[in-house]
This record gives C-alpha cells, structure tokens and sequence, in this order.
C-alpha cells in the first residue's frame, strides 16, 4: 500500500474505461482502469484510491458483488456506481448496498466530474471519522448523522414517518457535506410524484458543478419546504428537522422501506 | 330416434311410463275387480228372481203333482241362453227334475256344490240370504266360471194337505231348486275392459313419451347443447362467444353465469396478456437501454469533453454541441423506453398532458420523419395537469401516433395533435343506481352486471326473436348486454320485464337517426332517454345535464390516412380485433381503451375510408 492513486475505474467496456480515464486525468486526477472484479481486487491490494467507479453488468461479477467485497474487507474507499441498465432498482439497490453515488449511462463530462468530486469528498469525511487521532475540535469535515427513528437512502437522502402517513424526506447532512458551498436547489413543485431511486431535487454548488439527489420514497408531494429556499443555511445547520425538504403521501411505504437503511444502525 | 339408455330424456320417459305403468295397473285392477262384482251381483239378482220365478210358477204343478208339466215349464225355461243347469233334487239329494235329463235319478252327495250351504253346519236352515245361497264355481278348471244359486222349497200347509200326500207335515224342506248360470260374459266383459285398459295405458305411455321427448328437448338438451358448445368454444380459447339465455330457468342461469364467467376470464386473460406483454417489452426496453447506453456514454462523454476543450473554437464548438444535444436526445429515447416498461404498475400522479405528448414524440420523431408525415401540433399552453397516470397516457398517445403512422403508411400525410380544455356534461361518468318502469317496477339487475355495476334490464324484441337487453348503467356508456340477435339498424322494442309495459314514447323520436325513443325513470332524477335503433348510441339525461358539467382535457389525434371501415368502427375496442392482419395483436386500442377508462376518461373514434381516423379522449379534471 505504498502507492497511491486517486481513482479505480472497473468496466467492461474499454471506450468507457478510457473515456473516464481521460476525464479524470483532465481534472488532475490519476487513474487505474481494470475490465472486471478480480482485476480490481488485486489493485486494490497493491494501491490506496480515493474513489472507485464500478459498472454494474459485468462478465464474472457484478457491481453489486464488487459492493459485498468491499464490504467485507473493510475497505474505506467509497464507490460510485455506473450503469446502462439505468433503473430507479438499480439506483436504489446500489445505495443500499453502500454504494456512495449512482451515475447513469450515458452521462456527460461535467455530470461524472461533480460525481467524481463528490465521491472523493466521502473518502475524506470517512478518513477523517475513523481516524480517531485527528483533532476534531475544529474540523469542517466531520458530519451530523441521522436521528435513530429516520431511515436514510445510502448516503443520500432521509425519510421519516409523520403522523397521518405523511412522510417528511430531507437530505443527509453527509451528503451536504460532500459538496462545496451551496449556491442554489432546484424542487420540484407540490403536487408532483416522485419515485424511490428517481432524481428529487438538484443542488447546485458555487463551482457551479451540480448534484442529483436520489428521493428515498416513491410518492405523492403536499408540501415543499418554503423556508430552506428562502434560507440555504438552514439546509446545512439543520438538515434533519428544519432542513427538511418535502412532505409526501408515499405511494408503497411498506415495500420501500426495505430497501432503506434504518438509522439505528448506524450508531 | 334411437334411445340411448345415458340421456336424461329417455331415462325420464322410462321413470315416468313406469310410473303411469303402476298407477294405471292398480286403478285398472280396482276398477275391473268393481266392475265385475257389480255385473255378478246383477247377474246374481236376476239368478234368483228366476228362482224364485220357477218356484212360483212350478208351485201349482206340484200341488197338483203334475210332474210332466213341472218338466215342462224347466225345460223351457232352461233352453234361455246363459243357464247352464236347471234342476230340482229331493230331500234325500235325488235330482227329479233337470234341462239335463240324464242328471234324472241320481244321488247328489251332500257335500256337493248344491248342498254344502245347508248341511255344512249339519243343521237343517230355516232361511238362507242371498248371499249364502249363491256361489261361483268352474266346473272344469278351463271352463268359464259358473253361478250356482239354490233355492230350499219348504214345507208349507197345501203340501201336506194335498191329494197325493207326498209330504209330512214334519219335513221342513222338502227339496233344492238349483240353477247354475254361466259368467261367460261377465269374464268376457272383464277381460275386454283390462284389454281396453292395457291398450289405454300404452297410448298414454307413447303420449307421454312424445310429449317429453319434446320437453326434455326444448327444456334439456337445446340450452344444454348450447353449454357444450359454449365450453368447447372456451376450450378452444374463443373467450367471447356468449349464450345470450333469455331463460329465467335453471339452466338459463347457468348460462347467464357462464356468460359472465367467460366474460371475468376474457378480461382477466385481457390483462394477464398485457401485464405478459408489458413484461416482455420490459425485458426488451432493459436489453435495448443497456445495450444502447454503453456506445452513447464513449459518444457522449467524449463529445463533451471535446466541448469542454474547444471553447475558444466557436466553429468546432457549435458542431460538438450539435452532438452532444443529439447524444443527450437518445439519452432520452432510451430513458422514455425504460420508462415505458416501468409502467406495469401503475402510478398515480399529475399527468402534463402537453409535456407527454412530447415525451411520446420524442420516441416517434424518426419515424414520423422517415415516413414524410407532416406533424401539426395545436397544444394549448395554459392546460391544468390532470390526475393520472403519465407513462399510461403517454402509452395511449404513442399507440394513437403509431397508429395513424401505419394507417397512412406510404404516402405523404398529415397527423394532427391538437389539446384543449372543454366543459363536458356529465356523459359518459354519472352513474344510474335505481331506475323504474312508467308503472314503478325496479329495471335495475344485479345479477347481470357490467362493468362491475349492476345493469338495467329491459325486455327486448326482435323480428324473430324475444330476449332481455341490459343497458349500461353509466350515462352515455354503450357496455349494453344484448340478449339476443339484432339486424343492423334494427328498432328494438323495448318492454319492463316485469309488466310488460312498453318503454317507448312514440311522440319522441331521437335527434341523431330519427328512431323511436325509449325512456326510463330514475326516480327522483328525471328520465333517461334513448334511441332505440341497434347501433345508434344516443342518450339524455336531462337532470343530470343540467346539474353538473366538468372540465375535461380534449385530446384529438387526427390522421388522413386509410380510415376505418364502418362495420369495424364498432369493434375497434375490441380485445384481440385487429385489421393489420399479422401485424398486430389486436391488443392495442383495447388497452388503451382500458387505460382511459381507469382514469374515467371517454375515447370516441370518428372514421371514413380513405379520409382519415380522429381519435378523440376526454379526461377528466
């Protein structure tokens, strides 16, 4: 583990691999490129990545074996998922399964750079986490988690059961923190219906670099958060109560519950 | 006709000539048995009124001992047709006088037919009934029946006090005149009224057989034959073939029943062929998208990267943008695909009608180009979003566009796509719950119901035919059940089924073809009018009309291509009907028609060969 580089790229397709790889290295990121799992099982073995960008569909195994490997040997590198097989199912299964983006085929240079950016900032926070000897006192990086009773869509977003089945869905203060300063959110208007997986809201940072956020439940929304248009800070001070962003009437609570994580499990 | 032991008919007829078989045979053995005891006892009477005759007429004689005259008078009245023996015997049993003179002379035993009345209690009677004096006998056991009938001479003054002095005063009786007559003709009589009898109960048997031969026809087999040919149409998978039973028998109701369980299983098999279908394409969208996908992300990523880097090249940046739209369009085909198979399960949202007519245009823009067909778009901008389902509605629109894509086929045309908003009467959505006869009898029946609500019933008559029609109880829906067969633009006449009165108002005739109208009460709701021509789906409900008029998005899909032909104008929703031939599953107008019903919306189609088809949808706000 003496070397060190900044992204893993696994895909069957070379024109990806090298695409991404390009890309990558425009933005002054170095880059391995590996054509399946086991490739990048012994990369990993020999170098440290900030960021690894898997495919899904692969001859041997899958993106989402990758994501059980990578659990099980404790690797910290966080892992964005990439597909062509670009479902709402597969969005939420990779975020499920611990998977910190999903970015889906085909997308654009300027869509991979805000992914791949944000993708190395969750290295970072993570590092910073468990590495218990740095100084946290005055530390920017270090995050919030979610109440116990909340579940959260991965890194994502938060949903929480009010009364009258009404669920409030807000976003992880992980996932503001991986982003830069926030210059503008995009909604979407009361009344819409959103899906598990689908793209809820847009938030675009001052380098003008924008993230999609992925909505944790499928549903119809009554009410959007007025407040955190008006007041961007309150989206950071307090994402979980006041940062929240829509009320829902969920469409299939009980089905989609399963695929979130239970934030009990998480302290 | 042969019998055949297994059908229900002639196991009946068996039973049931069984039946008349006993009954007859007992009544015919009572009253035959009756019969001849009447006939014996007349016969028996009229025996002895002879005896008795012969004594009276013979007591003179005998007086007078004048033997020769007593045989006399025996003789003659023996030669009578019917009298078998005639003849005197003495107290000792010695017979004097007999038509048979052979008999003349000889000892008669005691134990004899003649004396075994009297002397079985070896007593000497005084008086003997009728009854005792008579018997039935047969001589030979093959001859007919004989009755015997005595009659004691007894004792009295003159005998002992006359010249000859034959008799003591003591001797009570002083001899038996015994006659046998022959039953002969009672038998014959007997045995002609059994024969009569047997003859009776066979006629009636045949009669019997005949007529239930015709019953259990009309009753059984018929409707059953029906069934059979019913359930083999079923097994071989033709899911709408009706009986159409007017019966309101047993088997009536099993067809009735069986009508509605093959039409549950046409719609469940209708939506079990498009949830398969919507899986398959599913599969098919998933395969096209992943396989589309990897090429355009080396398109697209490079594309953009070489835009990234041209930017100080307006002529090479323009170009690449070009392609990144380009790129970023397919993008949007392949999501409008996947998106397309998601819809298996529905979802229920806010439909922008404007914004998925684009979205299934998108998917179509080649091959409305490739085609040369010129597309005009008249959208209304300010339309409200309206509750539904947008992949569904979207399936509806790019089915309608393909559609009329096929229907112009080679040629140069024009698809026309025009959104309005329109208040539309409540026609087509109000729903009739209760509705009565002029006189008040209920037409409403829950037992046939359509569309899941009960149906009205009405009695409908045909040239040929007579049978029930059920309405459909949504104002301005044309589910109608027809019971029986009807020409092409033939009247129908319409009757309550409870009392027979006649649903039409001859004073009113219909504002589309001029044909009689027939009214129906809704109670407490005004009148529901309609036209009574097959065919013609013109109705009004005036209070209804008046009371609530909706807003409703107007779809019209317009295209100048071949056009419909008008007897298929009525089957176009159909599941399974299709004019492509082997091009299409039929399926396509049928789902779409489902669609638009689930969002309680109305499709109407307006055709004319070789003008063009016009697709119109209404959806409610």
């Amino acid at each position: 583990m003496n070397e060190s580089r900044d992204i893993l790229i696994i895909d069957d397709e070379e024109v990806i691999l090298d695409a991404i790889k390009k890309i990558a290295l425009f933005e002054g990121y170095s880059s391995d490129i590996c054509l399946n799992v086991s490739e990048a099982e012994s990369y990993l073995q020999q170098k440290k990545y900030s960021l690894i960008i898997c495919d899904i569909m692969m001859p041997d195994k899958d993106g989402f074996e990758f994501l059980k490997i990578v659990q099980q040997k404790r690797i910290s590198t966080p892992v964005v998922i990439t597909t062509g097989f670009s479902t709402l199912e597969n969005a939420v299964k990779s975020l499920y399964d611990g998977a910190v983006g999903f970015i889906p085929k085909p997308f654009t240079v300027e869509e991979l750079v805000s992914i791949i950016r944000r993708g190395i900032e969750y290295g970072k926070i993570f590092s910073n986490k468990y590495d218990l000897n740095i100084d946290n006192t005055q530390d920017l990086l270090s995050y919030v988690p979610c109440p116990p009773k909340y579940y959260r869509l991965g890194c994502d977003s938060w949903m929480n059961i009010e009364k009258d089945g009404i669920c409030s869905i807000g976003v992880c203060d992980l996932f503001i923190k991986s982003i830069g300063t926030l210059k503008e959110f995009e909604l979407l208007n009361r009344e819409q219906t959103i899906y598990q997986g689908g793209t809820s809201a847009k938030i675009i940072e001052n380098s003008d670099h924008s993230h999609q956020l992925l909505s944790p439940l499928s549903g119809k929304i009554i009410e959007v958060n007025e407040h955190i248009i008006t007041d961007k800070i309150l989206l950071e001070k307090d994402p979980y109560f006041q940062g929240w962003i829509y009320k829902i009437i969920p469409d299939n609570l009980e089905y989609e519950l399963n695929n979130l994580t239970p934030c009990s499990t998480d302290i | 006709m042969l019998l055949k032991f297994h059908r229900i008919g002639t196991k009946l007829i068996i039973i049931v000539s069984f039946t008349v078989i006993t009954i007859l045979g007992v009544f015919t053995y009572f009253s035959i048995k009756s019969q001849s005891e009447n006939l014996i006892t007349e016969v028996e009477r009229h025996a002895n009124q002879l005896s008795e005759t012969i004594r009276h007429s013979t007591r003179f004689d005998m007086l007078a001992n004048r033997r020769e005259h007593v045989h006399n008078i025996i003789n003659t009245i023996g030669e009578e047709k019917g009298i078998n023996n005639l003849r005197v015997l003495n107290k000792e049993g010695e017979i004097i006088y007999s038509i048979h003179p052979k008999e003349i002379g000889e000892m008669v035993d005691k134990n004899a037919e003649s004396c075994y009345a009297c002397h079985a209690e070896n007593e000497p009677l005084q008086k003997l009934s009728i009854e005792e004096r008579t018997r039935i006998f047969k001589l030979h056991p093959d001859s007919a029946r004989t009755l015997g009938i005595i009659n004691p001479i007894y004792n009295e003054p003159s005998c002992w006090e006359a010249d000859c002095h034959a008799h003591y005063k003591s001797q009570t009786v002083l001899g038996v005149l015994d006659i046998s007559v022959s039953l002969a003709d009672v038998d014959a009589v007997a045995s002609e009224n059994s024969r009569n009898m047997i003859l009776y109960t066979l006629l009636a048997i045949i009669i019997i057989a005949i007529i239930l031969r015709f019953a259990v026809n009309y009753l059984i087999r018929k409707p059953v034959g029906k069934l059979v040919k019913a359930t083999n149409y079923v097994a071989i998978g033709n899911l709408n073939h009706r009986i159409d039973s007017a019966r309101k028998d047993e088997l009536g109701r099993l067809a009735n029943s069986f009508d509605n369980m093959t039409k549950k299983l046409s719609e469940m098999r209708l939506q079990l062929v498009q949830s398969d279908k919507l899986a398959s394409m599913g599969k098919l969208a998933a395969g096209v998208a992943h396989e589309i996908n990897n090429p355009l992300t080396g398109v697209l990523t490079y594309s953009s990267f070489l835009l990234k880097r041209a930017q100080d090249n307006p002529e090479m940046k323009s170009d690449l943008e070009v392609i990144v739209r380009e790129t970023k369009r397919s993008r949007e085909i392949v999501k409008g695909l996947l998106d397309f198979a998601r819809q298996s399960t529905p979802r229920r949202g806010k439909v922008n009608i404007n914004e998925t007519i684009e979205n299934a245009l998108i998917i179509l823009k080649n091959q409305i180009k490739f085609k040369h067909i010129h597309l005009t778009k008249n959208l209304r901008k300010d339309l409200p979003e309206i509750p539904g389902d947008s992949n569904q509605i979207q399936q509806v629109i790019l089915n309608l566009v393909v559609n009329s894509i096929d229907a112009i086929g080679e040629q140069d045309g024009n698809i026309t796509i025009t959104t309005n908003e329109i208040r539309l009467s409540p026609y087509g959505v109000a729903k009739i719950t209760t509705a009565t006869c002029p006189k008040g009898h209920d037409l409403m029946d829950t037992d046939h119901r359509i569309d899941g609500s009960p149906s009205i019933r009405m009695k409908a008559k045909s040239k040929n035919n007579e049978g029930f029609v059920y309405l459909d109880p949504v104002y301005g829906n044309h589910h109608h059940f027809y019971g029986i067969e009807f020409d092409k633009d033939e009247i129908i006449k319409l009757h309550c089924p409870h009392c027979g009165v006649t649903l039409i108002d001859d004073n009113e005739t219909g504002p589309d073809c001029g044909a009689p109208v027939y009214n129906i009460i809704i109670p407490n709701q005004g009148t529901l009018k309609g036209c009574t021509k097959f065919g013609c789906g013109w109705q009004q409900w005036d209070f209804v009309d008046k009371s609530g008029e909706k807003n409703f998005t107007e779809i019209t899909i317009k295209d100048n291509g071949c056009g419909i032909n008008k007897e298929d104008l009525d089957k176009i929703f159909d599941p399974f009907f299709s004019t492509k031939g082997q091009k299409g599953t039929g399926l396509g107008l049928s789902v779409i028609w489902g669609i638009i019903d689930n969002h309680k919306g109305k499709i109407t189609v307006d055709s004319e060969i070789g003008k063009g088809t016009s697709f119109t949808i209404h959806l409610p706000e």
